[in-house]
């Protein structure tokens, strides 16, 4: 509500060219081949979930028992091209302990994935922001009080806390996003708060406090700005580790409950059929894997676009 | 020496407060979160009058400032309490359940580290090159692999795809049926009181299964043991692995850009004797640095191998504790792993001084 739009083009030290500094993180982004990999990964992600009811052939959570003829099972892939017997009834990726279509459930999972990746890295950005920025801007006894605290979540094995917050809230897809997000906090603060101190002491900010400008002005108008690429690469990383976090969770059965096409649970739910029939334990799984590789890759070339330290 | 010394009991006069503080957050925390044992383990049951019997029976009713002085006098005197619900000495729990995850914990890092640093130091040296890419996208990948998926598909490959080959490793379990280790102890003709601390501290390396067979010869064990631990191990010790591969890198290449270096290289040393003796120590440090930080990592992710791999540790008990609200279980076994912490990050921090001379304590 505060910040406006002409303190935010206060420019940064020191730039050589005439280029803004985020063009010149775009073009540095460009020319890194993993980050490239990362966002086609995500973008494939991201139109899978958006377009979910166009690309599944079937309502992911429905029992197809009595709906279609030959249906058994824990069957696996069937695809009548590559040979499958046509008295076997099409699924691409096979069919779940339930008689649900594995590959809808993975499509509509990819929603859900996104989803626990941006709600939790949203909560534990707005609280740790906060609360970072404030130790850092105020310092003092504020400070010390904001980090011991967090010093003390740290201080925990990191599932570990996150479960007993989830076992305190119940369990739940909501209550596992928000523990993973509780647990994350630290990190988030912690980036956050050493920005600001850097910041703080800077020309541009002295000379917005000689001016008069109010302090949450100066912390969210003229710090913030200048503080943001540390996060923003923090976050794209925590977004992965995040979907990492609460699939683990769903796998312990403290997250999103059966029937929701989650990754994690579906894992889960199939984890004693892993002899008899893998695919059902190998594909959810694999699904994770490129969600969250492609969130690392993204983030890891974010940071070599953003750090002028890294720049070749 | 008597420096190395004198640091390290300093450095465990302050741990002392420190594990203290563990001790009272643990114990209030699991107090002031809503939910009580009662009502978590009996269920509907958990009528007014039951709950009341059951919290005088355990001294849940007493104001909790008491329970605490209580808790404490006990600590002190060794005794970490009983399990509210498995009505068992938690030191008895500790003996039986930290081995596994000791055990576990410590080869899954022997794993990452003896994978991942020689890994790291040739992706560094062939900078570029096919390995480094292959080195670099593979811990990419081992970063983003979920435990529990990369333990069920090494149970799969390794129970049954590989089944009647010389790779078959057994899924889950510490010890084939059949196969029972005999704690030193007993072979030595020892007859410990296994009540007393003694007798539970000599469990507890009764327990320990390398260690144990090693010491009594009992080779089959340990043969079986390390079957047994081997798959459990490359599960948990994936993501360390990754970490130190990629850590190893970049020190690597950092410190082969140093003047030191090059001059070692002009007075004609081999590369070996370049890589090992003049790069190689120095790029050990922010190595060694993540090791101790990776603790966290193997505590977390052992909840998720023990559940796959039917291995009786810490993890699944904490786990099943925290949803039961055994508050003694809770307790004795996160001061257990701050000990660890502790332990491991005091080892961390003298063997800078090993590694670098220049380091004095």
């Amino acid at each position: 509500m505060t910040t406006t739009a002409d303190t935010v083009t206060i420019p940064s030290a020191s730039i050589s060219s005439t280029e803004g500094p985020w063009r010149r993180a775009w073009r540095q982004f460009l020319r890194q081949r993993s980050a490239i990999i990362g966002m086609i990964m995500i973008g494939l992600l991201a139109f899978t979930a958006i377009f979910a009811p166009l690309i599944a052939p079937f309502d992911p959570v429905q029992v197809l028992l009595g709906k279609e003829e030959g249906i058994k099972k824990r069957t696996g892939p069937c695809v009548h091209l590559l040979g499958c017997p046509a008295e076997q009834p099409e699924h691409i990726l096979g069919v779940d302990g339930n008689f649900r279509d594995l590959f809808s459930r993975i499509i509509y999972g990819a929603r859900l994935s996104l989803l626990i990746g941006f709600v939790t890295v949203a909560i534990s950005l707005t609280i740790g922001t906060l609360l970072g920025s404030f130790a850092g801007y105020i310092g003092g006894w504020l400070d010390n009080l904001i980090m011991r605290m967090l010093d003390v979540l740290l201080a925990f094995p990191f599932l570990l806390l996150a479960i007993a917050i989830v076992s305190v809230l119940g369990p739940g897809l909501m209550n596992a996003m928000l523990g993973i997000a509780i647990v994350s906090v630290p990190a988030y603060a912690r980036v956050i708060r050493a920005s600001v101190l850097s910041a703080r002491e800077e020309d541009y900010v002295l000379a917005a406090r000689a001016l008069g400008v109010a302090p949450v002005n100066i912390l969210f108008g003229h710090i913030m700005p200048n503080a943001i690429s540390p996060l923003i690469v923090q976050a794209t990383l925590g977004i992965g580790t995040a979907i990492l976090d609460v699939a683990a969770l769903s796998f312990l059965g403290l997250g999103a409950q059966p029937p929701t096409p989650e990754w994690g649970s579906m894992l889960s739910a199939e984890r004693n059929q892993v002899f008899t029939a893998p695919h059902l334990v190998f594909i959810p799984g694999l699904a994770i894997m490129l969600t969250v590789l492609g969130f690392n890759l993204l983030g890891d070339g974010l940071r070599d676009a953003l750090d002028p330290r890294l720049k070749r | 020496m008597y420096h190395m010394l004198q640091y390290t009991i300093k450095r465990i006069l302050v741990a002392i407060p420190v594990l203290f503080g563990v001790l009272a957050v643990t114990f209030f925390l699991v107090r002031l979160i809503p939910g009580d044992p009662c009502t978590a383990q009996l269920g509907e049951k958990a009528t007014e009058l039951v709950c009341a019997k059951f919290n005088a029976d355990k001294g849940l009713d007493k104001p909790i400032i008491v329970q605490f002085g209580v808790y404490l006098r006990d600590v002190f005197g060794g005794d970490f309490g009983t399990s509210i619900r498995l009505a068992r000495p938690v030191t008895q729990l500790i003996a039986e359940r930290l081995p596994t995850t000791v055990e576990l914990g410590v080869l899954a890092l022997l794993v990452a580290m003896v994978v991942g640093v020689p890994l790291g130091i040739i992706a560094a040296l062939r900078r570029n090159s096919a390995i480094d890419v292959v080195t670099m996208v593979g811990s990419n990948v081992g970063v983003s692999m979920p435990i529990f998926w990369l333990g069920l598909m090494l149970a799969y490959i390794f129970a049954l795809v590989l089944k009647d080959t010389p790779f078959q490793l057994p899924p889950s379990g510490r010890l084939s049926s059949g196969i029972t280790s005999v704690p030193f102890y007993e072979l030595w003709g020892w007859a410990p009181d296994l009540k007393s601390g003694t007798g539970q501290l000599l469990q507890f390396f009764g327990n320990l299964y390398f260690f144990n067979s090693l010491i009594t010869f009992q080779w089959e064990v340990f043969g079986d043991a390390l079957r047994h631990m081997i798959l459990p191990a490359l599960a948990l010790g994936t993501i360390p692995m990754a970490i130190i591969a990629r850590m190893t890198r970049s020190a690597m290449l950092e410190v082969l850009g140093r003047d030191y270096v090059r001059t070692a290289r002009a007075k004609g040393l081999s590369d070996i004797a370049v890589t090992m003796r003049h790069a190689f120590r120095n790029a050990l440090m922010p190595v060694i640095t993540i090791v101790g930080l990776q603790l966290g990592t193997i505590f977390g992710g052992a909840v998720l191998t023990e559940t796959i791999f039917n291995l009786a540790g810490v993890g699944r008990i904490l786990f099943d504790a925290i949803t039961t609200r055994d508050y003694p279980i809770i307790q004795g076994f996160t001061l257990a792993i701050a000990l660890g912490y502790v332990v491991v990050n005091l080892l961390v921090d003298l063997s800078y001084g090993l590694l670098d001379p220049r380091i004095r304590y």
